[in-house]
C-alpha cells in the first residue's frame, strides 16, 4: 500500500471513529458511561422538535419613564411642602414632563432652586400658563431617558431570570434583543399558560388606604373625588369557580410598596384550609408598616397587585414586626406563583407579548419521527437509484453518503448546533444533493473511459476535471446558506446550519473519502474494466 | 446503466424561443394570480396573527369549531383540517393580543367550554405581533437580496459577468415561478418558505454553474465552432448528470412531501416546484440567456 493511501485511509478511519463517539450520546444516552456523556453532548434539539416555548416580550419602556417622573413628583411634593413653598399643583404631562404651577415669580424662583439642587438630571423651562399662573416645566434629558429605558429592560430581564429560576425549567434561555425586546426560551415547559403569567406579570404590590367616605356609585359613574382612584376587588367563589369583581375607591397615594419586601411564602390557613401568602418586610418596610398601621387603626387598607385589589382588611391594631399576609381567594397554585413573583421582585414596567411560539411535546416527537422516516426512505431511494445506475461504483457513492450523514450528526453534536425541523429538512436535502458531486465525478470518468483511457487514468482524470466544478457549485450554495444564517431567525437558522454543515461534509466525503475507497480496491491490481 | 446515450445531441438551443414562451406563460400565470389575490398570501410570520393547532378526541368539523369560537372577537377566522390525523385542525386568526393571556388562551377556554375539558389538546400555538411580522418580512427580503448579490459577485469573479447575469436571470425566473405556484395553489408564505426559496436559489445555481463550467471548458477546446453550438453541446454533455441529480433530489423531496408531516408540507412543496423549475431553467433559461446576450452584443457592434 502506498504511503499516501495509508495516510488518507487512516485519516478517514479517524474521522469515522470520532463521529461514532460523538454520535453515541444522541442514540443511546442511557447505556453509556458518565465520562463519555461528559465529553460528548447529545445533539441539541430545537424547541419545535422537543416541545417548549419561545417568547419575545416587549418592555413598555415609556411606562418606566412615566413611573420615574411619578417618583420624582412624590419626592418633590414632599420637599416643596417641607420648605413651605406655595404652589397650586404638581403633575405629570405628556408622559415625560413634570409641571409645577405657581402663582408668582418669587415662588417660581424658589421652586427652580429646589429642583436644580435636588434633581440635577431634569431640564427646566418656564411658561406663562392660563389664568395667570406660571408653569414650571421639567423634563428628563434625552440621555437620562435613554438610561431609564435601558435600565428598565435590564431590570426586567434580571427579574424574569429570577422568576424562571424559581419556576424550575431546565436550561432556559433569556436574552436581551435589540431595543426593548427580551427573548425567552423554555424547553419542555409543561404548562405554557402558567409560565406566561409567571414571567409577564408586573407584580407591582402596593398598599393603599380605602377612601371610606367616597361614594362607590358616583365613582363608577365617573365622578371620583380628587386624589382617589377606582379599583376592583377580585373574589372567587370556591363552589362555582366564578370570579366576581367588587368596586372599591382607594386613596391614590401608595403608602407602601412591595419593593420593601424581604420574603414571601405560601401558608395554609388552618381554619378554612385556604392558602395565603405570608410576606415579611425588610427593616425599612417593617418600620413604615408599623407607623402606618398605628396611624390608621380601624380603617381599611387595600392590598393591590397590578391594579387589582386582593383584599382590603380592617386594621385592628398596630402591627409591629413587619409581617403581613395576603389572603385573597387563591387556588394553591396561584398562591405559589404569587409568592414566587413577590420574592423575585416586580417588573419595572409592564411587558407585552410580541411573539409566542409554543410547541407541545407530542407534536415535537411527531415531527422527529416523521423527519427521520423521510430521511430513511429518501436515503434508501437514493441508494437504490445510485446502485442501479452506477453498479459497484454506486456502492462507493453510497458509502460516501452514509459517512456523510454520520459526519453531519457528529458535527452537529461537536459544534453544539441546534437541530430544528427545517434543519431536518436541510439534512434530507443534503442527502439528495450530496450524491451530486459523485455523479459529476462518475460522469466524467465515463467520458474518459469512452475516449479509451485505462480505468486508473480515467479515474484520475475524472476526479481532476470534476474537482473545480464541484467546488464552484458548492461554494455558491454555501454562500446562500451563510447569508441565510446571518439574516435568518429561529428555526430557519437551523436550516442554514445543517445545510452548511451538510455541504462541507459532502465535499469531504464525495471528493476525498470516495477516492480513498476507489484507490483501496484498485491498488496493485490491473483492472481491465471499471464497474461504473 | 445509462439514461442518456453519450452521442445524444438534442437541439435545446434551437428551441430557446419556444422555451421563452413557456417561461413567460408560467410567470404570467403566477403574476396574474398574485395580482388577483392582491399580493402573496403571507402566513402569520409575516402578516402577524395567531395560529393554534388543536387535536380533538371526539369527531368534529371546521363549522362546529367556528361556532364554538363565535363568542370571541377574532378578526378573520380560518379553520382547516391539518395533517393526516382525523380530528386535527389549524385555527388561524388575524388578530393578535399582547396581553398575557391573549387570544390563544381565550380560544382554548372557548373550545374547552364547548367540547369537554381534557379532550382538547393544544399542540401548537404561534402568535406573531404586527411589528415582529414586519421585521421578519424585511429580514427575509434582505436575505434573498444579499444572497443574490453575493452570488453575482462570486460568479463574476470565477467566470465572466455575462454568466453572472444568466445565472441571476435563471434565479429570478425560478423564484418568480415558485412564488406564483404558491399563489395559484393558495399556499401561505411563512418563514420556512424563505429558507426553501434560498435552498432553491442554491440548488438552481448549482445546476447552472455545472453547465456553465462545461461551456467555459468547451469554449477553450472548440474555438472554431459557433457560440450557440458550444452551448448546446455543453448542455447535452451535462444532461445525464443534470437529470440524475435532479432525480435523486426529487426522490428525497418527494419523501419529505409525502412523509414529512403537516408542519413541513409547504416547505417540501416549495422545494418540489423549485427543483423541477431549477432543472428546467438551467437547460432552457440560463444557457440561452448567454446566447441572447451574445447576439445583442454582435448586433450593437454592427450598428456602431
Amino acid at each position: 500500500m502506498s504511503n499516501s493511501l495509508k495516510f488518507r485511509g487512516v485519516l478517514v478511519l479517524l474521522c469515522l471513529l470520532l463521529s461514532l463517539f460523538a454520535m453515541a450520546p444522541s442514540l443511546m444516552r442511557n447505556s453509556l458511561p458518565q465520562w463519555w456523556l461528559d465529553t460528548f453532548d447529545p445533539i441539541q434539539l430545537g424547541l419545535d422538535l422537543q416541545g417548549g416555548m419561545h417568547l419575545v416580550l416587549g418592555v413598555d419602556v415609556d411606562k418606566a419613564v412615566e413611573s420615574r417622573i411619578d417618583t420624582v413628583i412624590d419626592q418633590a411634593e414632599t420637599q416643596l411642602r417641607e420648605k413651605d413653598i406655595i404652589f397650586k399643583r404638581i403633575e405629570r404631562r405628556q408622559g415625560d414632563r413634570l409641571v409645577i404651577l405657581v402663582y408668582d415669580n418669587e415662588e417660581g424662583t424658589k421652586v427652580d432652586t429646589l429642583m436644580t439642587e435636588n434633581f440635577p438630571s431634569l431640564e427646566a423651562e418656564t411658561f406663562d400658563g392660563a389664568g395667570g399662573y406660571i408653569e414650571k416645566h421639567y423634563r428628563l434629558s434625552d440621555s437620562e431617558i435613554a438610561n431609564v429605558k435601558d435600565y428598565a429592560v435590564r431590570q426586567a430581564l434580571e427579574t424574569m431570570r429570577n422568576r424562571v429560576d424559581q419556576f424550575g425549567v431546565s436550561e432556559p434561555t433569556l436574552q436581551r434583543q435589540s431595543g426593548n425586546r427580551i427573548l425567552i426560551q423554555l424547553p419542555g415547559v409543561k404548562d405554557p399558560k402558567r409560565a406566561i403569567d409567571l414571567l409577564g406579570k408586573t407584580a407591582r404590590l402596593e398598599f393603599k388606604m380605602v377612601a371610606e367616605d367616597a361614594n362607590v356609585q358616583d365613582a363608577i359613574a365617573g365622578k371620583l373625588p380628587d386624589g382617589t382612584q377606582l379599583l376592583y376587588e377580585r373574589n372567587l367563589n370556591r363552589s362555582t369557580g366564578a370570579v366576581t369583581e367588587n368596586p372599591l375607591v382607594v386613596v391614590d397615594k401608595t403608602v407602601l410598596t412591595g419593593d420593601l419586601l424581604s420574603d414571601a411564602n405560601v401558608r395554609i390557613d388552618t381554619r378554612f384550609n385556604e392558602p395565603y401568602v405570608a410576606i415579611d418586610f425588610n427593616a425599612v418596610g417593617a418600620k413604615r408598616f408599623d407607623q402606618i398601621t398605628a396611624a390608621n387603626v380601624g380603617k381599611r387598607m387595600a392590598i393591590v397587585l397590578d391594579d387589582t385589589v386582593y383584599s382590603a382588611p380592617v386594621i385592628r391594631e398596630r402591627i409591629a414586626g413587619g409581617s403581613a399576609q395576603i389572603s385573597g381567594s387563591f387556588t394553591s397554585q396561584e398562591a405559589t406563583d404569587l409568592a414566587i413573583v413577590l420574592r423575585a421582585g416586580s417588573l419595572p414596567a409592564p411587558v407585552k407579548i410580541l411573539e409566542n411560539r409554543t410547541v407541545g411535546p407530542s407534536l415535537g416527537q411527531d415531527s422527529i419521527d416523521k423527519g427521520i422516516k423521510s430521511i430513511m426512505i429518501g436515503g434508501l431511494l437514493v441508494i437504490i437509484a445510485m446502485v442501479i445506475y452506477y453498479q459497484l461504483s454506486g456502492i462507493v457513492a453510497v458509502t460516501a453518503l452514509v459517512l456523510n450523514l454520520m459526519f453531519i450528526s457528529a458535527m452537529l453534536s461537536l459544534f453544539g448546533a441546534t437541530l430544528t425541523l427545517p434543519g431536518l429538512a436541510g439534512i434530507v436535502l443534503t442527502v439528495g444533493m450530496a450524491v451530486d458531486a459523485n455523479v459529476l465525478i462518475f460522469e466524467r470518468i465515463r467520458e474518459e473511459l469512452r475516449l479509451g483511457k485505462a480505468p486508473k487514468l480515467a479515474l484520475d482524470a475524472g476526479y481532476g476535471k470534476a474537482f473545480l466544478t464541484i467546488i464552484d457549485a458548492n461554494l455558491t450554495t454555501l454562500l446562500a446558506a451563510l447569508v441565510l444564517f446571518q439574516f435568518g431567525t429561529g428555526p430557519v437558522r437551523g436550516f442554514a446550519v445543517t445545510l452548511s454543515i451538510g455541504i462541507i461534509a459532502s465535499l469531504f466525503t464525495a471528493i476525498f473519502v470516495s477516492r480513498v475507497v476507489f484507490d483501496f480496491f484498485l491498488q496493485g491490481r490491473d483492472v481491465k474494466r471499471l464497474s461504473i | 446503466m445509462q439514461l442518456i446515450k453519450p452521442d445524444t445531441n438534442i437541439d435545446f438551443v434551437g428551441k430557446r424561443k419556444f422555451a421563452l414562451v413557456v417561461s413567460a406563460v408560467l410567470i404570467l400565470i403566477g403574476l396574474a394570480s398574485l395580482t388577483v389575490k392582491g399580493g402573496p398570501d403571507y402566513g402569520i410570520d409575516f402578516a402577524g396573527g395567531t395560529l393554534v393547532q388543536v387535536q380533538f378526541a371526539e369527531d368534529t368539523d371546521p363549522a362546529a369549531i367556528k361556532n364554538a369560537l363565535s363568542g370571541i372577537e377574532l378578526g378573520s377566522l380560518v379553520v382547516q383540517s391539518f395533517g393526516d390525523n382525523q380530528n386535527e385542525f389549524l385555527i388561524r386568526v388575524e388578530n393578535t393580543s399582547g396581553e398575557l393571556q391573549g387570544l390563544s388562551g381565550q380560544i382554548q377556554a372557548a373550545l374547552e367550554a364547548t367540547y369537554k375539558e381534557g379532550t382538547v389538546d393544544i399542540r401548537r400555538v404561534e402568535m406573531v405581533g404586527p411589528q415582529v411580522g414586519k421585521d421578519l418580512r424585511s429580514k427575509g427580503i434582505k436575505a434573498i437580496l444579499y444572497a443574490m448579490l453575493g452570488i453575482l459577485a462570486y460568479i463574476s469573479w470565477r467566470f465572466e459577468f455575462r454568466f453572472a447575469v444568466g445565472a441571476i436571470v435563471a434565479l429570478c425566473h425560478d423564484v418568480l415561478i415558485t412564488l406564483g405556484a404558491f399563489s395559484v395553489f393558495g399556499k401561505e408564505i411563512d418563514l420556512p418558505i424563505i429558507a426553501a426559496f434560498l435552498a432553491i436559489i442554491g440548488y438552481s445555481l448549482n445546476d447552472t454553474i455545472i453547465v456553465y463550467d462545461r461551456i467555459r471548458e468547451n469554449l477553450g477546446k472548440h474555438n472554431k465552432e459557433s457560440f450557440p453550438f458550444i452551448v448546446n453541446r455543453s448542455v447535452n454533455e451535462t444532461l445525464s448528470r443534470t437529470l440524475l441529480t435532479s432525480g435523486t433530489t426529487l426522490l428525497v423531496v418527494l419523501a419529505l412531501f409525502i412523509l414529512g408531516g403537516g408542519v413541513i408540507h409547504n416547505f417540501a412543496f416549495a422545494m418540489l416546484v423549485g427543483v423541477l423549475i431549477g432543472t428546467y431553467s438551467s437547460i432552457f433559461v440560463a444557457s440561452p440567456v448567454l446566447i441572447f446576450w451574445e447576439e445583442r452584443k454582435k448586433a450593437s457592434a454592427k450598428k456602431a
